[in-house]
């Protein structure tokens, strides 16, 4: 049908091509799609100058001590960010300390042992939790899971894990701990479906041989399938990490936005994306916003060379990225 | 000898089960944020979710009632704006990776396009601030559509040049063969062939950017009142979440809650289509 209509669209014209072709048409639309598809390489190259532009005096007036430094004194026009790096690396350490076995336990779940029926609607499920928004979250985060933290599981820690230097201090319930859990939740959606993905594209014969061999359902899927997709996950923890570094509402919202370095993880923090969230509207003098675009820059190149990675290590595993599924 | 094997054998088997366990605990506890979110949204939200809601402006602080009818306005010219961007770039590049170019260029733009998906999204914020606000002094609703529109091109490029992959090569040799010039093919049986894939693919990244909070805050910045002039700030229901959220009053707390169950409801509307429009391309699309 479609064939059908271009057809008779083009029976007027048909006289006067089959006399000079012209191949100006073609030649168009083919350089208009390719200048579409080359936006992605201007728009890396437009993020990354438009950073760096606007913090060139920042990264002229700080130098490196930019990175080494933690005074955040906009009146004083102090800028050290290393307290934003540190809550930034330490809450998304946190994230993918829960986020990665859970993720790789319910890929392996999805792939291997759950009865056929249940996949679907599992898969589904989780899709649709990587589909609620950052915002909302957040908003969750800050009236039902910070209380909870507060009342009940913080306590609880405190009282097991009071001697490590991790669980010590006052609970305000807003910290550290609380905001690597909210980031948790926002990286278990492309974990799992990642993962799930690369545990799929592991060869039958794989798991038959284990089998052959007497293996039981765990030996099977821990020689023939994990240690084969070894890389692959590997890849896709690191794809969850890229996403962590970069959360940021549901993240603002819970972790007490505080530009403190404390080994407590009951103590609020305050990472690279929540500072530009929290301040960039409040920049009043120009090294203020300068400084501000310089943790953009940062968190810009940061996330560039974990996503990298990641991109590398899956295509290896698979010819076909599975990171579409959830975005 | 023999009762050392049977041991050794029940205990693998113990073991089995016991990872099997383990990982069925694993797939509950993945699911669990999603019933206590969406449990809490309905308890806390449904209360406030009324026809005042989609009606009226936002009221003063400590006065009750009022509404969020230019946030979900302002969310949806947003909304046009970022496609008005995002959607040519995307579908056009998507289908020049599908169609034309060399093999290893291709994949190198792939690889740029997988990598630009995961920039932060606040990042996008600050680089339209730079390009946009500053330069025309001033929030505003193209800058809010514009940032939006940027993040959707590396979402929709993938999932266009996915489907289009999938239409047949019979269908481009039986329009060549009758003489049709290859970009009349592309467009009209290619692309037709492959619309409802890329419908679902710009319909998956509306849903994603329709949540987007972190790009807006200082581009579109929000508004209490109706936008009558795109080049001035605008409202979005992400961002009036966000500050009624983080506000110490009850009321707008309670707005906040309804504010969510609205925006939750939408874009699991745009995914329940997307499901409808998917149904009977199986496993394509999980």
């Amino acid at each position: 049908m479609p064939v059908a209509t271009a057809m008779l669209e083009d029976q007027d014209s048909a006289a006067s091509r089959m006399a000079a072709p012209s191949r100006f048409g073609d030649k168009a639309f083919e350089w208009l799609t390719l200048g579409m598809a080359l936006a992605v390489i201007l728009l890396v190259f437009l993020i990354g100058w438009q950073l760096a532009r606007g913090s060139t005096l920042a990264i002229q007036k700080f130098g490196f001590h930019f990175l080494t430094t933690s005074t955040w004194d906009p009146v004083a026009e102090q800028f050290g960010a290393l307290p934003f790096i540190y809550g930034t690396v330490v809450s998304s350490l946190i994230a993918l300390l829960i986020a990665v076995p859970l993720s790789i336990g319910t890929a392996v779940y999805l792939t291997e042992l759950a009865p056929l029926w249940i996949r679907q609607p599992i898969v589904s499920l989780v899709e649709m939790l990587a589909a609620i928004p950052s915002v909302i979250l957040g908003l969750w985060g800050i009236f039902v899971m910070i209380p909870w933290l507060r009342d009940y599981l913080f306590p609880l820690l405190k009282k097991l894990f009071g001697w490590t230097p991790f669980f010590t201090g006052p609970i305000y319930g807003t910290s550290m701990l609380a905001g690597g859990m909210i980031i948790a939740v926002m990286i278990l959606p492309i974990i799992t479906s990642v993962s799930r993905e690369i545990l799929r594209s592991v060869p039958k014969l794989q798991r038959e041989a284990a089998y052959a061999l007497g293996a039981t359902r765990w030996e099977v899927t821990r020689i023939a399938v994990l240690s084969y997709a070894r890389k692959g996950l590997f890849g896709a923890g690191i794809l969850g990490l890229g996403r962590a570094l970069g959360e940021t509402m549901a993240v603002t919202m819970v972790i007490g936005n505080t530009p403190q370095i404390a080994v407590s993880l009951f103590k609020p923090g305050y990472t690279l994306a929540s500072v530009i969230a929290n301040e960039f509207t409040e920049a009043t003098s120009d090294i203020y916003l300068q400084a501000l675009f310089e943790i953009g820059l940062v968190l810009f190149g940061v996330t560039i060379v974990v996503n990298l990675l990641a991109q590398l290590l899956l295509k290896t595993m698979t010819t076909k990225t599975a990171t579409r599924a959830v975005q | 000898m023999h009762s050392k094997d049977k041991d050794r054998h029940r205990w693998r088997k113990f073991k089995s089960g016991l990872v099997s366990f383990g990982t069925l605990a694993a797939a509950v506890l993945v699911i669990a944020p999603l019933g206590l979110v969406f449990f809490h949204l309905l308890v806390n939200g449904a209360g406030a979710v009324n026809w005042d809601f989609f009606t009226q402006l936002p009221k003063p602080v400590g006065a009750p009632g009022g509404g969020m009818v230019n946030a979900i306005v302002g969310s949806l010219e947003l909304l046009a704006l970022g496609s008005a961007v995002g959607i040519p770039i995307g579908v056009l590049g998507g289908v020049y990776l599908a169609e034309y170019g060399s093999a290893r260029g291709n994949a190198m733009l792939r690889f740029i396009a997988d990598v630009l998906n995961g920039v932060p999204s606040i990042t996008w914020g600050v680089v339209v601030y730079g390009l946009v606000v500053l330069r025309f002094k001033g929030f505003s609703a193209y800058a809010g559509g514009l940032a939006l529109g940027l993040i959707m091109i590396p979402l929709i490029l993938r999932t266009t040049e996915e489907v289009i992959l999938l239409v047949p090569n019979g269908y481009r040799e039986a329009s060549l063969a009758l003489g049709i010039a290859r970009w009349k093919t592309i467009v009209n049986v290619v692309m037709k062939t492959a619309s409802k894939g890329i419908i679902t693919g710009i319909l998956l990244a509306l849903a994603r950017i329709g949540g987007e909070t972190a790009p807006l805050l200082f581009t579109a910045f929000g508004n209490r009142f109706w936008n009558h002039d795109l080049s001035q700030p605008i409202a979005a229901l992400p961002l009036q979440i966000f500050t009624y959220a983080i506000s110490p009053y009850d009321d707008w707390h309670r707005q906040a809650w309804a504010g969510a169950l609205v925006l939750v409801m939408g874009i699991f509307c745009i995914n329940v289509l997307v499901r409808i429009l998917t149904r009977d391309r199986a496993g394509t699309s999980t």
